[in-house]
C-alpha cells in the first residue's frame, strides 16, 4: 500500500510535469487543463488539492467522521493542522475548516477529519446527512501552528471539549505512532459519555496515555485541573474547544506565567450574526491593510473614503465590475434586502453594506 | 424614424410602480436560485466539453470528409456554446452565487479572441448600464455602423453594409477590437497611446487563440494540418456569424427605441427599467434554440435582470410581456428569418442619407423626458 501510493505519487509527479508543459498550456488555452482532466476523472488537477471520501462512519449522531483520499497535490499534514474543505451543497460551493484528526504518520496516505453537526449550520449537517463513499470535495493544503515542536517534551497535556477533540486526538495518534516515551494526559470534556467520537479508540490507546473524562466532576478549574495533573505547569499543553473552556484555560495559564507552554486552536473566529442592517462595525480591507469604521454606506463607497481605488462601473447592481470576495462578516444587499454571512463569498460593492465587522478582500 | 414616436410616455408614479414591481420579480427570482440552475450550467459545461473533445478528435481525421464535417459542426457548437450561453452568462456575474472559480464572472476566460475583462468593460458596463442611449451605448453601431435613425448620416455610411457585413464574417476580431474605440481615436478624442495596456492583452490572447486554433491543433495532426486548419477556421467562422445574428437581432430590429442623454439624466431605476425593455428585442424559437442562443433571444428579459442565470429568463418572459402590456410598452420579438431580415433592411436602409424627416423627429430631439410628460402620438 505505502509502495503503491509513492509509486503512485512520481507517477503523478511525471505526468504533472507534461501536463504544465508549455504545449499543453498552449493547446488548452483558455480555460487550461484542469478542465479536460476533470472529465477523465473529477480528482484530476494539476495544482488544486483534491479528495474523495473513501469511508464514512457516524460514531456519534451529532458527528460525521470522513476518511478522504488525497489527490498527488495533497504535501501532508502535520499533526493539529487543519484544512479548508470545499463542499457543494445545494449548488453553492461552501468552504468550512475542519482539523484534520489522524496521525501525521498513517500510512496509506489518506487523512480523516470528523464534522460536528452545526444545527443551525449549512455544511456540517450536509456532511451528515449526504456524504458517501466517492463524493469529491475541494481542500487546501494543511494550514495552522497548533502543531507539535521538533522536540517534544517529556509530558503532553491535552484538554478538549466537543468537537475540540479533532485537533488533538490527531497529536495524540502521532505521539502514540511516534513511540512517544514520556506521558500523554488527555482530559476531554464532553456533554455525555455517547457524544465522544474516540471513546472505543481512546479506551484502548497505549499505556502511557491517560484519558480523563472530568466533566463527571464538573466544570473546568484550577482545583479541577489540580487533583488529574498535578505538575501540569511543566507540561507542553494543547487547548481546543469552546469558548467557554478555552477562556478558562488560558487565562489560569497566563495569570500562571506559563501561557509560552500552551496551545490553542480557535474553532470560531466571528460572533453572532447581526440579524439587523443596521449593527456598526469594522470593516477591514485585508488586501490593502486599511480599515474603516463602518457608516452604513456601501462597500464601494467606505472603500474609496478610506482611500482605496476599487474597480467600478454602473454602481447600481448591474454590471458586476466591482464583485469581490468577502472573507467573512456578515453583509446587506441594499437593493433585497437580503443579509448573508457565508465566508468567502463573492458581493458586489456597490450595492451591499457591512452589518457589523466585515473583512473583504480588496 | 416613425416607431420612434410611437413610444408610450408613463408618469411619475408609473415609472415607480413599474420599477418595484420588476424589482420585486428580481427578488423572487434571487431567492428561487439554487441547486438546479447550478445543476443546469454544469450540464451545459460538461456538453461544451464534449463537444469541443470530439471536434478536436475528429477534426485531428479531418483529412476524412465526414471526419471533417462532423468534427466542424461539433466545434462550432462547442464554440457557439462556451461564448454564449457559457461565457457570456458567466461574465455576467450569473453563476458568481455559486462560489465556484471555474463559474466566476471575474475568473472566466472564454473560446474567443477578446480578453474577458475588456468584453465585461465594453459589455457589462458601458452597454448594459447605458443600453441604447446615443453618445453612451457604444453598441449601437459599435463607432462602426449607422444602426438608428438619430446616427447623423455622413457619406462614409454608405458602406454601412460592406461594413456589416465584414464585421459579421470577423466578429470575434471585432469584438476584440471594439475596446480600442478606434473612431474616437480617428476623431481625435482618445489618444493611440492610451490605449496601450488594452492592445497589449489582445495580442496577448488573440495571439493565444489563433496559435492554438491556426498552428497547434492543424500541427498535431501531421499530414491533416491542413483539414485541421480549415475546421478551426470554419467553426470559428460559424460562431461568428451566429454571435453576429443573434446579437444584432438584440438591439437593431425595428420597433426597437433608442434614447438621448438628456432623457436619461438623474434616470430612476423605474425609468432604467423601462429603457432596458423598449431597448431590447426578443426572437421567437424552440428550446434548443434558445440554448444555442444563449438564452440572448430573451434580450428583453436579460436586460432587465443581466446578472439572473439566463435559464430564467424563458420561465419569466409571459410575466415581463403582461407587464409591458400593462404599462403599453412595446415588446418586440419575432421569429430569426424575419428578425435577421428586419436588422439587414435597416442596415441597408440607413446607409442613406434621410429621405424625409419624420413628422415628430425634430421635435423630439434634445427634450429632457425625466418629469416631463409628453403626449403619446
Ligand atoms: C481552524 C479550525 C478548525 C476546525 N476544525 C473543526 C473540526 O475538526 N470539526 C468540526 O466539527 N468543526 C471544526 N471547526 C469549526 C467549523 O469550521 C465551523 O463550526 C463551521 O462553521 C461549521 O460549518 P457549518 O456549515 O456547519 O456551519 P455554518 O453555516 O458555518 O454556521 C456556523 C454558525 O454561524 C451561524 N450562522 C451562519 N449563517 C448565519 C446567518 N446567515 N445568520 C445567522 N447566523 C448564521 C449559525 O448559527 C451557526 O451557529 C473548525 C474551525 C476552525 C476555524
Amino acid at each position: 500500500m505505502v509502495l503503491n501510493s509513492s509509486l503512485a505519487r512520481a507517477g503523478w509527479r511525471r505526468a504533472r510535469k507534461v501536463l504544465t508543459s508549455r504545449a499543453v498550456t498552449a493547446l488548452t488555452v483558455p480555460h487550461g487543463v484542469d478542465r479536460y482532466l476533470g472529465l477523465i476523472n473529477p480528482l484530476w488537477s494539476v495544482n488544486e488539492v483534491r479528495a474523495v471520501v473513501t469511508d464514512v462512519a457516524h460514531h456519534t449522531p451529532s458527528t460525521v467522521t470522513l476518511t478522504l483520499r488525497p489527490n498527488g497535490n495533497w504535501r501532508g499534514a502535520q499533526a493539529g493542522q487543519h484544512v479548508r474543505l470545499r463542499v457543494d451543497v445545494d449548488g453553492v460551493l461552501r468552504t468550512r475548516c475542519f482539523s484534520v484528526a489522524c496521525s501525521a504518520h498513517r500510512a496509506d496516505g489518506l487523512i480523516e477529519i470528523t464534522a460536528k453537526v452545526n444545527p443551525a449550520g449549512t455544511v456540517s449537517g450536509h456532511l451528515k446527512r449526504t456524504a458517501r463513499p466517492g463524493l469529491v470535495v475541494g481542500l487546501s493544503q494543511a494550514e495552522g501552528n497548533f502543531v507539535l515542536p521538533a522536540a517534544v517534551p517529556e509530558h503532553v497535556l491535552l484538554i478538549s471539549g466537543g468537537s475540540g477533540v479533532t485537533p488533538v486526538m490527531s497529536i495524540l495518534r502521532t505521539l502514540v505512532d511516534r513511540r512517544h516515551t514520556g506521558r500523554i494526559t488527555f482530559l476531554h470534556y464532553t456533554a455525555g459519555p455517547g457524544d465522544v467520537v474516540y471513546r472505543d479508540e481512546l479506551a484502548a490507546t497505549h499505556p502511557g496515555v491517560t484519558v480523563v473524562y472530568p466533566r463527571q466532576h464538573g466544570r473546568f478549574s484550577r482545583e479541577q485541573l489540580l487533583r488529574f495533573v498535578p505538575d501540569y505547569a511543566e507540561a507542553l499543553s494543547y487547548c481546543c474547544g469552546p469558548p467557554s473552556l478555552m477562556d478558562a484555560v488560558t487565562s489560569l495559564w497566563r495569570a500562571e506565567g506559563i501561557g509560552d507552554r500552551l496551545r490553542v486552536e480557535r474553532f470560531t473566529t466571528q460572533g453572532l450574526v447581526p440579524q439587523a442592517g443596521d449593527a456598526v462595525g469594522e470593516v477591514r480591507f485585508t488586501r490593502s491593510g486599511v480599515s474603516a469604521r463602518g457608516d452604513g454606506r456601501t462597500l464601494l463607497d467606505q472603500a474609496e473614503a478610506a482611500g482605496l481605488r476599487p474597480d467600478f462601473g454602473c454602481r447600481m447592481g448591474v454590471c458586476h465590475t466591482c464583485t469581490s470576495v468577502k472573507s467573512s462578516g456578515s453583509v446587506r444587499n441594499v437593493l433585497t434586502g437580503t443579509i448573508t454571512a457565508e465566508p468567502g463569498e463573492q458581493i458586489q460593492l456597490c450595492v451591499t453594506a457591512p452589518c457589523g465587522d466585515v473583512e473583504l478582500d480588496i | 424614424m416613425a416607431t420612434r414616436a410611437r413610444i408610450p410616455q408613463l408618469t411619475p408614479e408609473q415609472f415607480d410602480e413599474l420599477g418595484r414591481e420588476l424589482d420585486a420579480l428580481r427578488r423572487e427570482l434571487a431567492d428561487d436560485l439554487g441547486e438546479q440552475d447550478a445543476a443546469y450550467i454544469r450540464r451545459i459545461l460538461a456538453l461544451q466539453q464534449r463537444f469541443e473533445f470530439a471536434g478536436r478528435a475528429l477534426l485531428w481525421a479531418g483529412w476524412f470528409p465526414p471526419a471533417w464535417l462532423a468534427g466542424t459542426a461539433a466545434l462550432s457548437i462547442s464554440k457557439i456554446l462556451d461564448n454564449m450561453e457559457v461565457g457570456h452568462n458567466v461574465m455576467h456575474g450569473q453563476y458568481d452565487w455559486m462560489g465556484d472559480p471555474a463559474l466566476n464572472s471575474k475568473m472566466f476566460e472564454w473560446d474567443t479572441v477578446c480578453p474577458s475583462e475588456q468584453w465585461r468593460h465594453t459589455h457589462n458596463y458601458v452597454h448594459h448600464t447605458y443600453t441604447n442611449i446615443l453618445g453612451k451605448d457604444r453598441d449601437i453601431g459599435y463607432g462602426l455602423l449607422r444602426m438608428v435613425d438619430n446616427q447623423r448620416w455622413r457619406p462614409y455610411y454608405l458602406g454601412n453594409p460592406v461594413y456589416a457585413f465584414v464585421l459579421m464574417i470577423a466578429f470575434e476580431w471585432g469584438v476584440m477590437l471594439h475596446d480600442l474605440e478606434f473612431d474616437r481615436i480617428l476623431s481625435g478624442r482618445r489618444k493611440w497611446s492610451d490605449t496601450k495596456a488594452l492592445r497589449r492583452r489582445m495580442w496577448e490572447k488573440g495571439g493565444k487563440q489563433a496559435l492554438k486554433d491556426y498552428v497547434l491543433f492543424p500541427l498535431l495532426s501531421g499530414p491533416g494540418a491542413i483539414a485541421t486548419l480549415t475546421g478551426n477556421a470554419v467553426a470559428n467562422l460559424v460562431r461568428n456569424l451566429w454571435a453576429f445574428s443573434i446579437i444584432f437581432c438584440g438591439h437593431f430590429p425595428d420597433g426597437v427605441a433608442d434614447f438621448t442623454e438628456e432623457e436619461c439624466e438623474d434616470e430612476t431605476r423605474g425609468h432604467w427599467y423601462y429603457r432596458q425593455m423598449l431597448g431590447s428585442a426578443n426572437i421567437d424559437g424552440g428550446k434548443l434554440f434558445h440554448i444555442i442562443a444563449g438564452n440572448l433571444s430573451f434580450q428583453i428579459e436579460h436586460h432587465l435582470f443581466p446578472d439572473i442565470p439566463a435559464r430564467r429568463y424563458q420561465q419569466i418572459a409571459p410575466r415581463v410581456r403582461e407587464i409591458s402590456e400593462r404599462y403599453g410598452l412595446t415588446y418586440t420579438t419575432g421569429p430569426l428569418g424575419r428578425q435577421v431580415g428586419k436588422v439587414w433592411r435597416k442596415i441597408f436602409r440607413l446607409a442613406l442619407p434621410p429621405r424625409h424627416r419624420s413628422p415628430f423627429g425634430t421635435a423630439r430631439r434634445g427634450r429632457p423626458l425625466s418629469g416631463v410628460r409628453r403626449v403619446a402620438a
